[in-house]
């Protein structure tokens, strides 16, 4: 991998940039999506995905729930939910730190709607799960393993 | 343009719950068919909701959001008989659009 073109996608989120780089053939227009978080869904570890995401080192809070089975029979179907009671909560992502890159999803919740998301993953193996949470300019987080008998990535 | 989704929508107490299902394959990339070659990665990356003309959710999904995604999400207001439209786009440049009442 091409250490500079990952340094540029990353520090290059404005459309603009994008446009350029498209222009030059850097990357291709079908690739470059315009609004996808490219940077945070290709990270590896949970680092990397923090970074992406502008989170950096987000405090652990009892505010921030996770929900999920203790032990996922089928590691392609494990439903995962992320309820927070703090204000003004913008953004939640939900992050799977073992699997090949640690960000699953995020949601983009603008004001009315409520801190209060459930979905559905694909869990490679034993993994915890963390569930990042933007409330006002801080990021807040919580965790919880999942145990996955039989995984979902292949196999 | 795939299958349509399934979406139920119900108010309760001026809190609208939203239960989306949609229909792909999310293919993650990571799965080799029995030739051994790579099956490529094909998933929602974007999904978008709204309430009429206000969004009311707006997900980025990676592949390892599992087949045939579901999501449920709650949004102060709405009522009975009024549109939630949700709408994705996957990394192929496929999307669609379904909307549903809140009931």
């Amino acid at each position: 991998m091409n250490n500079q073109r990952r340094t540029v996608l990353k520090s290059g989120s404005g459309a603009a940039l994008l446009g350029m780089l498209a222009a030059a053939g850097i990357i291709t227009p079908g690739i470059a999506l315009a609004d996808w978080n490219k940077a945070a869904f290709d990270a590896k570890s949970m680092a990397d995905t923090l970074k992406a995401l502008g989170a950096g080192q987000p405090a652990d809070s009892k505010d921030v729930q996770v929900t999920g089975p203790d032990i996922a029979e089928n590691g392609a179907v494990v439903p995962v939910g992320v309820a927070s009671s703090l204000p003004n909560v913008s953004m939640v992502a939900i992050l799977i730190e073992k699997n090949p890159n640690a960000l699953a999803a995020s949601f983009v919740l603008p004001e009315g709607t409520e801190a209060n998301v459930q979905t559905r993953v694909k869990m490679g193996q034993t993994s915890n799960i963390y569930a990042l949470v933007k409330s006002g300019d801080k990021f807040f987080m919580a965790t919880k393993e999942i145990k996955v008998t039989l995984g979902g990535c292949g196999g | 343009m795939g299958n349509p989704m399934k979406i139920r929508a119900a108010n309760k107490d001026g809190v609208t719950e939203v239960k989306v299902l949609v229909s792909h394959e999310m293919e993650t990339g990571q799965r080799k068919d029995s030739a051994g070659a790579i099956v490529p990665a094909w998933f929602i990356t974007e999904l978008v909701a709204k309430h009429g003309d206000k969004t009311v959710l707006n997900c980025e999904f990676g592949p390892s959001v599992s087949k045939n995604p579901y999501l449920a999400f709650k949004f102060k207001g709405g009522a009975k008989g009024e549109k939630v439209i949700v709408s994705w786009k996957d990394n192929k440049g496929d999307s669609r659009t379904d909307e549903a009442a809140i009931g």
